[in-house]
């Protein structure tokens, strides 16, 4: 009988319902009577409704209810800010009153008996504006301090940081570089678009909904219904990709809920692709100035990095921007300081690697500069500056295997043949580029719950109400439980993704495996002893058959002082190749190797799966993803993916590796893992940008690279 | 003349006469014509539709609007077929007709009379999936699993149409069905195996 799952590469235990279209996600938990919302969304940045007629809209055939502000009911909209939700400012309240703050914000929602139906009649609702002057260029805006945070735990993000003397120091600099860089907004674009089920029941309501975070979904529309949070209940079983958009709870949850109470039945309401532009949130729109100061020999003297972002005028959101500037190198003088841009926008939020993503491409891309204005190579010039602790926090790192790293995807990349120079390498026409940059992204560990109950047949039921928006949460935790619990996988059955189930932190930030699989491991653990201690036997078989009923063992975790004592972050390397075509401007990735320290590795195949998919996203970061923002008016001209252009098949690099370098983390969690989702996409912009320059001899300073940027 | 350009001849003709309205497509929420504004006002005549999916023939009664993929979605509850757009750009919603890969998004459900439509309901033998659903599964050719489905549709086709011959062919073939989670290294591997497999032209 084997046992030993953690580290094995099983496959996916949802695999068949996936491949068989058996899976449902949020849209498709029909229910009986069901009706269809279909939303208005205003079509001025800001300003005030002075007129709306809903009157065609409402004769239209099959047409239920039109709520507009004028008559849906006013909501209590209380007090509630998750962990994902800006601590700043208040959310967008839905038809409430007659303001409109931007582009796309809900005004009006159609409820009809089919969605052909609905989606008619919202185009017939009439609206006029009495527009406000409005700020949708970012090239015009004063970035200002945000609001200081303050949690129990302390502030949250510093917005400024500094040690040493960084003017003097780069001052006195033998080699500089200072440069800005730009990243522009990007959207997640998960496949699946959003979509809520509600359906109410007295003054309890039930959402099918995709969601990261059932039960954060609960109590955020438990708090803008004014309703206990333990009378909604959130099931969300699959989320068809999310990378963070799925985080917070959009306002068309609440309009699904609203439409449900109006219409006095279910109601569905599915984004439309163009609605993903507007209804949920998006990577920001970042500006940094980066300076780097070293000695001749390559010694970091000064780091000066200093970025804004675009946000809302109802929210600040911000994100860990300048983290990774503060301790991934080592270096005497930092000064570092983050700013927001308020806009006539809706509020940005996190997207995969949050920060960290925008952040580390333009430190690594002033890095590869500096290495270049040194003449020396850029994996040297960053071994000559690897920090022996974090100098931010002045904390050991519980373990950083950066040199690792480098050593290996170098050694696979086979980056000891590079030619040094610019335009030095070429494929017939074609000029050929090396590039690399280091990827960081910490490591989250969130109090979490799991129940285990082994049944007298010798199976089990684990449950925790987790989510899996694709890494594999269903398998990574019954290989996890199967473990603890001695028992073969087969026998194993773990649920997630409802509120009835024990509480689970937000599917975000790469801390799913650490937390859930704790709890996970420790209720498993408990209600393996438990059952031995009751059944007096030595075999778990015959002591749950002795026993005759269930064993239940339930536990939470908690982090302990770990944060106190280490600083604790994943790290990687990712080397890549490009051909860009000089006539052209085209740029083709065609071999990419990241490496990555990221502590215990639960299931490398499916944790290679999700390496690749990151660093496909990281492509897509490099060379084409761009939700443009119209200047003049706010509206997102490219709001479809035909326009907005993610990677595709054609885009996947002939050679891909993600090795996962030997990396014994006692500190961080129980189980020794540090997660791989966010960091994936670490690094790979500017490893990319940098093969670039090396191909081209020009430097891109704003992403993405596209052709008209290299002709 | 192909298929192809009858039916989007087709779309066009009925397109029109409906105020080219297809649900979840690219509807902006401006104000629309005056001449869209007025059909609203005539209630569109619903369609008996005769739909042939994965071998059963299923009557409906349809808005003349309605889109294949809404048909079998909505009022079929067969959703293994994925809406991810609405306009054909990605694929999540491929089902075959008549072997061939469509988008389902794209086309009516009134113009599918007479057609043999298998979506991913209709690969699998019982409970013997076909080879490029277990290559699929082997390979880990998916994560969140919402483009899944149209992956191995269109797949399926990529392989009856012969375009499985190298990695690079397959790429080019695949390009449009979007993977947002970057699966397409295993996709592409999981078509390879398939299309060595002995019965993977069938299905469809």
């Amino acid at each position: 009988m084997t046992t030993a799952f953690i580290g094995q590469p099983v496959s996916r235990v949802d695999g068949r319902q996936k491949v068989t279209g058996a899976a449902r996600y949020a849209a498709e938990f029909d229910l009986p009577r069901q009706a269809h919302g279909a939303i208005v969304r205003s079509t001025v940045a800001n300003g005030r409704i002075a007129s709306i007629d809903s009157a065609a809209a409402e004769r239209g055939p099959g047409v239920v209810a039109v709520l507009t502000h004028r008559n849906a009911p006013r909501l209590p909209y209380s007090p509630h800010k998750g962990a994902v939700d800006p601590q700043v400012g208040e959310r967008l309240h839905v038809l409430q009153d007659d303001r409109v703050s931007h582009q796309g914000q809900p005004i009006a929602l159609v409820i009809a008996d089919t969605v052909e139906q609905a989606r008619h009649a919202a185009a017939l609702v009439r609206v006029t504006y009495t527009p406000e002057s409005w700020t949708t260029d970012i090239t015009r805006v004063a970035p200002v301090q945000p609001t200081q945070q303050k949690t129990d735990q302390g502030e949250v993000r510093p917005p400024a940081t500094r040690r040493g003397d960084p003017e003097g120091a780069l001052a006195s600099a033998e080699v500089k570089v200072e440069q800005t860089y730009i990243h522009p907004r990007e959207n997640h674009n998960p496949i699946e678009m959003h979509a809520t089920i509600a359906a109410w029941d007295g003054d309890r309501l039930t959402l099918w909904d995709k969601t990261q975070w059932v039960h954060n979904t609960a109590e955020e529309i438990a708090a803008v219904f004014g309703i206990p949070a333990q009378n909604v209940r959130v099931i969300s079983p699959f989320v068809g990709g999310a990378f963070g958009s799925s985080l917070r709870t959009w306002p068309h949850v609440t309009l699904a809920a609203l439409g449900a109470r109006a219409a006095g039945r279910p109601v569905k309401v599915m984004l439309s692709r163009r609605e993903m532009y507007y209804g949920v949130g998006y990577r920001p729109h970042t500006v940094q100035q980066v300076a780097l100061g070293a000695s001749r020999d390559g010694r970091l003297a000064a780091i000066m990095h200093d970025g804004y972002q675009e946000t809302s005028t109802y929210e600040e959101f911000s994100e860990a921007l300048l983290n990774a500037s503060r301790f991934l190198y080592s270096c005497p003088n930092v000064d570092t300081r983050h700013r927001l841009a308020r806009m006539n926008v809706h509020t940005p939020t996190y997207m995969r690697a949050p920060g960290e993503a925008s952040g580390v491409f333009a430190l690594e891309s002033a890095m590869d500069e500096l290495a270049v204005a040194l003449n020396m190579d850029p994996v040297e010039l960053r071994l000559l500056n690897e920090p022996e602790r974090d100098e931010f926090k002045k904390l050991p790192f519980s373990s950083r295997s950066t040199r690792a790293c480098y050593r290996a995807a170098a050694e696979r990349f086979g980056w000891s043949r590079r030619s040094a120079q610019p335009r030095s390498m070429r494929d017939g026409r074609l000029l050929i580029g090396w590039g690399m940059a280091t990827a960081t992204y910490p490591m989250n560990f969130a109090p979490a719950s799991a129940m285990a109950r082994l049944l007298p047949d010798g199976t089990a039921e684990v449950t925790s109400a987790a989510s899996d928006m694709g890494p594999g949460t269903w398998t990574s935790m019954t290989q996890v439980a199967a473990e603890a619990l001695g028992l073969p996988i087969e026998r194993v059955k773990f649920v997630l993704g409802d509120t009835r189930l024990p509480n689970a932190p937000v599917h975000g930030g790469s801390l799913t495996m650490a937390s859930v699989g704790s709890a996970v491991q420790a209720a498993c653990r408990k209600a393996r002893e438990d059952a031995l201690a009751r059944g007096g036997a030595n075999d778990l078989l015959e002591a749950v058959r002795r026993i005759g009923q269930p064993v239940e063992a339930s536990v939470d975790t908690n982090p302990g002082d770990e944060s106190q004592r280490f600083s604790m972050h994943a790290f990687g390397a990712v080397f890549v190749e490009v051909a860009v075509d000089p006539d052209l401007g085209e740029t083709r990735v065609r071999s990419m190797v990241g490496a990555y320290g990221a502590g215990r590795i639960v299931n490398p195949k499916l944790t290679r799966s999700q390496c690749i998919g990151g660093m496909i996203g990281g492509i897509g970061m490099a060379l084409m993803e761009h939700a443009v923002l119209d200047a003049r008016n706010g509206r997102v001209p490219n709001a479809n993916l035909a326009e907005y252009p993610v990677p595709v098949h054609a885009d996947t690099p002939p050679v891909m590796e993600a090795i996962f370098v030997e990396e014994h983390d006692l500190h961080v969690n129980p189980l020794g893992v540090k997660g791989v989702g966010e960091i994936a996409m670490v690094g790979v912009a500017p490893a990319i940008t940098n093969a670039i320059f090396h191909a081209t001899g020009k430097r891109i300073r704003e992403l993405p690279a596209t052709p008209d940027k290299l002709l | 003349m192909s298929s192809d350009e009858i039916t989007r001849r087709e779309v066009l003709v009925l397109t029109a006469a409906t105020g080219g309205l297809l649900a979840g497509g690219q509807l902006m929420w401006g104000p629309v014509s005056p001449a869209a504004a007025q059909d609203a006002a005539s209630t569109p005549t619903p369609l008996e539709v005769m739909l042939r999916i994965n071998g059963k023939e299923h009557r409906l009664t349809l808005d003349p609007r309605t889109t294949l993929l809404d048909a079998v979605r909505e009022h079929l509850h067969l959703t293994g077929s994925k809406k991810g757009c609405g306009l054909g750009q990605c694929g999540a919603c491929t089902v075959l007709m008549d072997g061939k890969r469509v988008k389902s998004c794209l086309s009516l459900a009134a113009l599918m009379e007479g057609r043999e439509i298998t979506t991913i309901e209709g690969l699998a033998q019982g409970e013997v999936l076909h080879p490029l659903q277990a290559a699929f599964i082997e390979r880990d050719a998916f994560q969140c699993g919402y483009c899944t489905s149209g992956q191995i549709m269109a797949g399926v086709a990529c392989i009856n149409e012969g375009h499985a011959g190298s990695p690079e062919e397959i790429r080019e073939w695949m390009s449009g069905n979007l993977c947002r989670c970057g699966a397409y290294d295993h996709i592409v591997a999981a078509i390879q195996d398939a299309a060595a497999a002995p019965s993977a032209t069938q299905g469809g």
